[in-house]
Formats: C-alpha cells, structure tokens, sequence
C-alpha cells in the first residue's frame, strides 16, 4: 500500500479508537445485536455515500439525496398500493416496487446529470433546486401527511429488512456487494480513473481524450441507483415517506465521505475511507446512547468536530505536497 | 540629467537558472524608451524588476538616482512608478469607476460615488473612450479594458509608466489614440517604457531603444539610429549551436493535407501539406493562432474545411477521431492542460490510452510495463516511480508528457512549445527525439516560439499572422530574418511570400 499518511490512517485509527471505547464504556457494545443494529443502520446513508464518492470525487456535488429518497420510497408506496388490488400480495407486487424504485432513483440521478453536463450549471445549485422539487413532491404527493404502504405488502416485504442469511441481514449484505463493487470501480476501471482524472483537472482530461460529460452524468446516474436500492432496503422498515423521510441525510453522506479522506474538490476518492466515515459517523451516535457520558443530544456536535478535524487534517496533507 | 528609474548592473536569478545578466537601463524623464527582444528573452523580467513586483538578485534598482528597493508593486505604485500588465490587474465584477479607485476610494466612512465617477468621466475623455464610469468591466470588450487600466495608471499620477505590449489587443484607431497619449505624457515630463512586437510602432514612438536577447542587452540605439530590419536582426542575431539534430533528407509521400481550414472565429484560410518523414515548424506571434489551429486539426475546436490523410477525407469532431486517424497534439499548457499534476506519472502515462490497458479491470501490470519503457525510451528521470507529477522538473515532466502523446503511436504528432520553461539540456534532449520520431517514419508539426528551436529542427517553416499564413519557407530560404520578417509583417514580408 502507498501513500500511507496520516490522513490515510487516521479516519482508521478513529474507528478503531471509537471501537476500543465503545467497548470499554458499555459490555453490551460488541454483542452481535448492537453490531447488526450498527451496520443495518449505517447501510442505507452507506450505500448513498459510496455513490457520492464517485460525485465528488469527479468534482461534483449532490445535495438532493436525501429527498430523492424521501421521493423514491413515496413513488414506491404510491405504486404498490396502487396495483395491489389487481396484482395481489405476493413477489410479482415486490418486485414491480424494487423496478420502480430503482427506475426513479435511475430517473432522478439522471436529470440531476444532465443539467450539470449539458445545461452547465454548478452541482451545487443544480441539486439545491432538486433537493427542493423532491421534497416538495413528496410532501404534495401525501398531501402535507404520510404516504403508508398497505399494512398486508408491509407485512409481505418486511424480510426485506429484517430478514438475512446466516444471521446477517440483508441491508448488511447489500451494502457489503455495493462496498465491493465501488471499490473495484474506483480502483481498477476506466470509469474510477476517468471520475479521478476529471476531479483533478478536467481540462487535461478533456486533453487526453476522456469524454467528461459522459463520466461526470454516469457518476450522478450511479448515485440515482444506489439511492433506489437504498430505498428498496428502507421502505419495508417503517413502510411509510413524508416531508421528513431521508431528512439530512445528504449531509450525513457527504461528511462521510470527507471524513474517509476523499477530496471535498475532487481528485482523489477512497471508497473504503468512506465505509469508515460511515461506520464513525454511526458509531458516535451508538456510543452516546449507550453510555450516559454526554446527552445523546450533543450526537451532531460531536459529528460536527469530527468533519472538521478531517478536513484540518486533509489541509494539513496538501500544504506539505505544495512543499 | 539623472533618470526617473534606473537598473544598475541588475541579476535575476530564478533558483539555479539566471535570467538576467547585468542588465544596465534607464528611464528619463520626458522620454520614451522602448524595450524589444524576442519571447523568452527577458523583457517581462526586468518589467517585473522595474515594476517592484520582482527584487534583482544583485545589482540595484536607482528611483531618482538614489538606490529603492520595492518590496511589491503597490509599494513602487505609491512611489510613481507604474506598471500596465499584458494580462489586465481589474476586478471583473466591479464597474470602471470602482476599479480605477480600487484601494483608494474618495469620501470618509462613506464613499463619494459622485466625486469618483466624475473624476473617471474625466479621465476616460482624456482618452477619448466612450465607456461610462459605471459599465462593468466584464462587459467590456479587451480594448477598452486596455483604456480602463491606462486610466487608472493616469490617475495615480504615474511618473513612470511600464507598458507591457499595451497595443496588442487594440484596433489601429485605438493605437492612434494611445500614441497620442503616450505623447501628451511625454510631454509631461512621464518617463515611459514601451514594449510591441511591432517594430513600426517601436520606430514611431521611440526615442531610444535598448534590444534585449537572451537575457542580456545586446543593442543600445537612439532615435533614428535602427531601422526595423535593424532592429529584427538585433533581436535573433545570434548563432545556433550544434543542440539540434542534422536535418532529414529522405521524405515519403503527403501523409496529412488541409486546405481551406478555418476555426473560428481567428483562423482562416489554412492550407498546407505534410510529408512522412518531415518535420514542419509553424512560427508566429503568440495569439496569431498557431495553437488554435492545432486544436482546430485534432477536433479540439470546431472547425470548417478539408483534412486528407493519405489521400482520403477525414473529418474529426473530436481527439478521440483525431486517435482513431493517426494524429495526436502536445498542448502547449502542460501543467493546466497536459498533466494531472496530483497524480502518479503511471496515471498520467495511460490516462488518454486506458482502453488499451484492460476491460472491464485495468491491468496494473501492463501500465506499469508501459510505464517502464517509457521511462527508458525518452530517458525520464524521477527518484520514484509512484510520485506526483508535479514533483518532477520541468523538462522530466515535458518528456512524459511526449511519452504520453506518443503512446497510441500517432503517425502525425503536433507538438506546440516542445521545450517551453526547460534547461538547455533537456531541450536538445527532446530535439533528438523529436529527430528520432521524424526518422521512423512519421511526420511532426512543431509550433515554436522559440526561433531558434524553429529554425534548428524545421525542415519546412509556416509563419502565421494573425490567423492566416503569412508564408512559407523552406530549404535554404529559412533564415532567421526572412522568418521574422514574416512574422512582424514587415515590408518585405510580401516578397518573401513570392519566393517561397
């Protein structure tokens, strides 16, 4: 392994930190059931934020996840309980709602790709204003309330989430596939140079023959998708969206994703560094309900330091390359 | 009478590489003197050392005849002494009054927009532009910015005034009212420096000129004194050593025919034809086109007209045709459009090549295998291998950077600034391989504004002027003043056209 630096152990020797006081302050810490609830939490921001690894790392943003989220799980909801009384309850019904989810997810990345590609306007205000349409969608779709999956579906997709093989559930081995997936992509595909090569200087990309705009909508296309199959793992555990379904969660992505030492401008992407800052992120907010040390309501807080000493320690690393 | 500014016996060096070899200049009151020399020969250095913006490494920098030493270029502004860059200090958001009272602002705690915009209004009809107080600068087209930074050194009462090239990007009445300006100033008592690459103007409005070549000041003439053949002479007039490779002899047949090749909106009217085995060197003024037309051939810019290559049509919309069809372009930006200066030379290597290296998976082992045969092909040096780019010198990042270009094995390869910012060492260096490439069998275009490195490897020389061929030379008729002559569009430049 090159490079390695502080920067590169660091978001590690956090986690491995975060892990020795977990166990030190609570017996029940690393039992398999807190550990299955950790991972089965962290999966669904998880899978998002491997897809927002490759966004920033080919230098864009998105900031609409979150209420793509909230906008797939509503579409999902609406469809299925629109087409079960002729289809029934049953796998024919399950599976039109993952082909949903996923074609909105698909859908939505892509119209956020294209107006940065072809319309040319910035990511971040691109996905500000989607952020906006999404939520606003949702929350008209379910009349300002909430949109519930029919309680017979419910009960039928509910092994969606609470079920696994071998003891480990399934959103634990989806997100493990996709983990895998991005890494290969990021390291050993055209597509992980090229988003790498663009994030680092998109003019000599386009010098050297790579077609940009083509990468760069892929990369928002792939995060689309990793939004709709985070959904599919997510509806069946509360099986209902509103206004407030997949709140924040853009912001949670994004700082993990810095917080595993990927370059906030691009240039330089590290999916598993981003599987830490997930699991980090996640374990903060366990630890603090475990222990009575400090209020589970400063859990943001403590994130918040946590983004931020990232990022110093990040700066730290360039200044000594401008060396 | 003692000079407004002076340089005593000035060195500027840049780390090992000296620049400036005791450079002796003054600047009179009442006078205008003008600095000539070809790119790269030290000009903007010694602006920059004049301006403050640079301190000499030795030597001493004289203000009134006493030594002054600037620390910045604000600091020799308050003293009088300005300077109007080539690429224009102005704030582009910011309207003209806001940007000629930048720093300065009329009023108490609050500003007095009236006093300021009337006393723009004023300045700017001194100069006769009709651009109001309250336009925003990046509204402006280029001229006018030229007037908006001659007025904002005007009011600061400049006493002496450094102009880079300031009619470069203006039109002939535009040039009309500046030399009347530059006169009134003179009369004034201002001493101005004045630097063009269009020696009627240098013959017009200088009354003493200093030639600088290489570094160092090689002519010293009065009014009167050059001509502007004279001056052309002065400013190449030196002798090519034995860095360059013997010349080919042996062509085949046409590889690569344009005619009637424009992109838009500069370059018009581009015809010419190349020969396997040959190495054509294009000349001219920076922003004459050369590199626009390049990017024009390879699909990097729309374009209009007919491309043959072996005889058959081609037409590519972009680099990846230009591949498909044998031609490849070395751009003249290598840190902001050739090389990916936070990655390793592995990544820079293959990064317009990757489909050759694997599908779906990359292999690393075969980057790495091109990697090292590029390292011994082109003799790049780098203490390791998987360092940054940008770690790496100049000429070892410009020899990867032709490593890259030649890893598709292009038939025809444009290199544009082959050796730009490199020792001289390295430059021959590349000269050879330039001279290898050519020897195998295929064909180059090197796009110089080196004139040496021009007339040292070119078998055949295309100057353009402003978008256009201005003639080409070939054989015994490529001569350094025949090419300048072409490139300054001097008189005889039509003549030369004739003979070629």
């Amino acid at each position: 392994m090159r490079n390695l630096s502080l920067s590169t152990l660091g978001p590690l020797a956090a986690l491995i930190l975060l892990i020795v006081l977990g166990a030190s302050l609570n017996d029940n810490f690393l039992s398999a059931g807190n550990i299955t609830n950790v991972l089965a939490r962290s999966a669904f921001i998880g899978m998002i934020a491997v897809g927002m690894t490759f966004v920033i790392t080919s230098g864009g943003l998105d900031l609409s996840v979150g209420s793509m989220a909230a906008f797939v799980a509503g579409m999902v909801i609406l469809a299925m309980n629109a087409l079960q009384p002729s289809l029934g309850v049953g796998l024919p019904l399950a599976l039109i709602g993952i082909g949903v989810a996923l074609a909105v997810g698909l859908l939505a990345g892509l119209a956020n790709g294209l107006l940065v590609t072809r319309v040319g306007i910035e990511p971040f205000i691109v996905t500000l204003g989607t952020m906006g349409i999404f939520r606003s969608l949702v929350t008209w779709l379910a009349d300002g309330g909430t949109l519930s999956l029919d309680f017979a579906m419910r009960e039928y997709i509910g092994p969606i989430y609470y079920g696994g093989i071998l003891g480990i559930s399934w959103p634990i081995i989806v997100f493990a596939l996709v983990v895998v997936i991005g890494e290969i992509a990021m390291r050993h595909t055209r597509f992980g140079r090229y988003s790498e090569a663009i994030g680092s200087n998109d003019k000599v990309a386009r010098y050297s023959a790579v077609k940009v705009e083509r990468i760069q909508l892929l990369t928002y296309v792939f995060l689309g998708l990793l939004v709709g199959l985070a959904t599919i793992l997510y509806v069946p555990r509360l099986g209902s969206a509103s206004g407030s379904t997949g709140l924040l969660w853009e912001l949670e992505a994004i700082a993990a994703v810095i917080i595993g030492g990927t370059a906030l401008k691009g240039g330089f992407g590290r999916v598993w560094g981003t599987v830490v800052g997930v699991l980090i992120l996640s374990l903060i907010g366990n630890i603090l309900n475990l222990a009575n040390l400090v209020s589970p309501y400063l859990n943001g807080a403590i994130q918040g330091v946590i983004i931020v000493l990232a990022v110093v320690l990040q700066r730290k690393k360039t200044s000594a390359e401008g060396r | 009478m003692t000079p407004a500014l002076a340089l005593k016996d000035v060195t500027k060096s840049f780390g090992p590489i000296e620049v400036l070899h005791g450079i002796d200049f003054d600047l009179h009151p009442g006078e205008v003197h003008a600095l000539i020399g070809e790119n790269g020969a030290g000009k903007s250095t010694m602006m920059k050392v004049l301006g403050g913006f640079l301190q000499p490494t030795a030597g001493e920098v004289l203000l009134d005849g006493a030594p002054a030493r600037f620390h910045s270029g604000p600091e020799a502004e308050a003293r009088g002494v300005v300077v109007i860059h080539q690429e224009f200090n102005l704030a582009q958001d910011l309207t003209v009054s806001q940007n000629i009272w930048l720093g300065r602002e009329m009023g108490g705690f609050f500003l007095d927009h009236k006093a300021m915009r009337q006393a723009t209004q004023a300045l700017l009809e001194q100069l006769e532009c009709r651009v109001g107080p309250d336009a925003r600068v990046s509204d402006l087209p280029v001229s006018d910015r030229q007037m908006v930074e001659i007025a904002k050194a005007l009011s600061r009462n400049a006493r002496v005034l450094i102009m880079d090239e300031p009619s470069a990007v203006l039109t002939s009445h535009e040039v009309q009212v500046l030399f009347r300006q530059i006169d009134r100033l003179r009369a004034a008592g201002v001493a101005l420096l004045y630097t063009s690459h269009r020696l009627e103007e240098v013959d017009h409005l200088a009354d003493r000129i200093t030639v600088l070549r290489d570094g160092a000041v090689v002519r010293r003439a009065v009014r009167g004194e050059l001509t502007e053949d004279g001056m052309a002479t002065a400013m190449v007039g030196r002798d090519l050593k034995d860095i360059y490779p013997p010349r080919r002899t042996d062509f085949g047949p046409v590889v690569l025919e344009v005619q009637d090749f424009a992109v838009p909106p500069l370059v018009e009217g581009i015809g010419f034809s190349l020969r396997r085995g040959e190495v054509l060197g294009i000349s001219g003024l920076v922003g004459s086109g050369r590199t626009e037309l390049a990017e024009g051939l390879v699909g990097l810019r729309p374009h209009t007209g007919t491309l043959r290559r072996n005889g058959a049509e081609v037409s590519l919309r972009s680099l990846s045709d230009a591949e498909d069809h044998g031609l490849a372009y070395l751009t003249e930006d290598r840190k902001e459009r050739g090389l990916l200066l936070d990655k390793t030379l592995r990544e820079n290597l293959t990064l317009s090549t990757l489909k050759r290296f694997g599908t779906p998976f990359l292999s690393r082992a075969a980057e790495e295998a091109a990697l090292g045969k590029a390292i011994a092909d082109f003799d790049i040096r780098a203490p390791k291998r998987d360092m940054a780019v940008g770690n790496l010198s100049g000429g070892n990042q410009q020899k990867l950077l032709l490593a890259k270009t030649m890893l598709p094995e292009p038939e025809v390869v444009i290199i544009d600034e082959p050796t730009r910012g490199i020792d001289i060492g390295t430059k021959s260096q590349i000269y050879h391989f330039i001279d290898r490439l050519a020897r195998e069998g295929r064909s180059v275009i090197v796009i110089s504004s080196d004139m040496p490195e021009i007339l040292g490897l070119s078998d055949r020389v295309m100057v353009m002027r402003q978008g256009r061929v201005a003639g080409v030379l070939e054989g015994a008729a490529i001569t350094e003043t025949a090419v300048v002559r072409l490139v300054m569009g001097t008189s005889e430049s039509e003549k030369a056209t004739e003979n070629a």
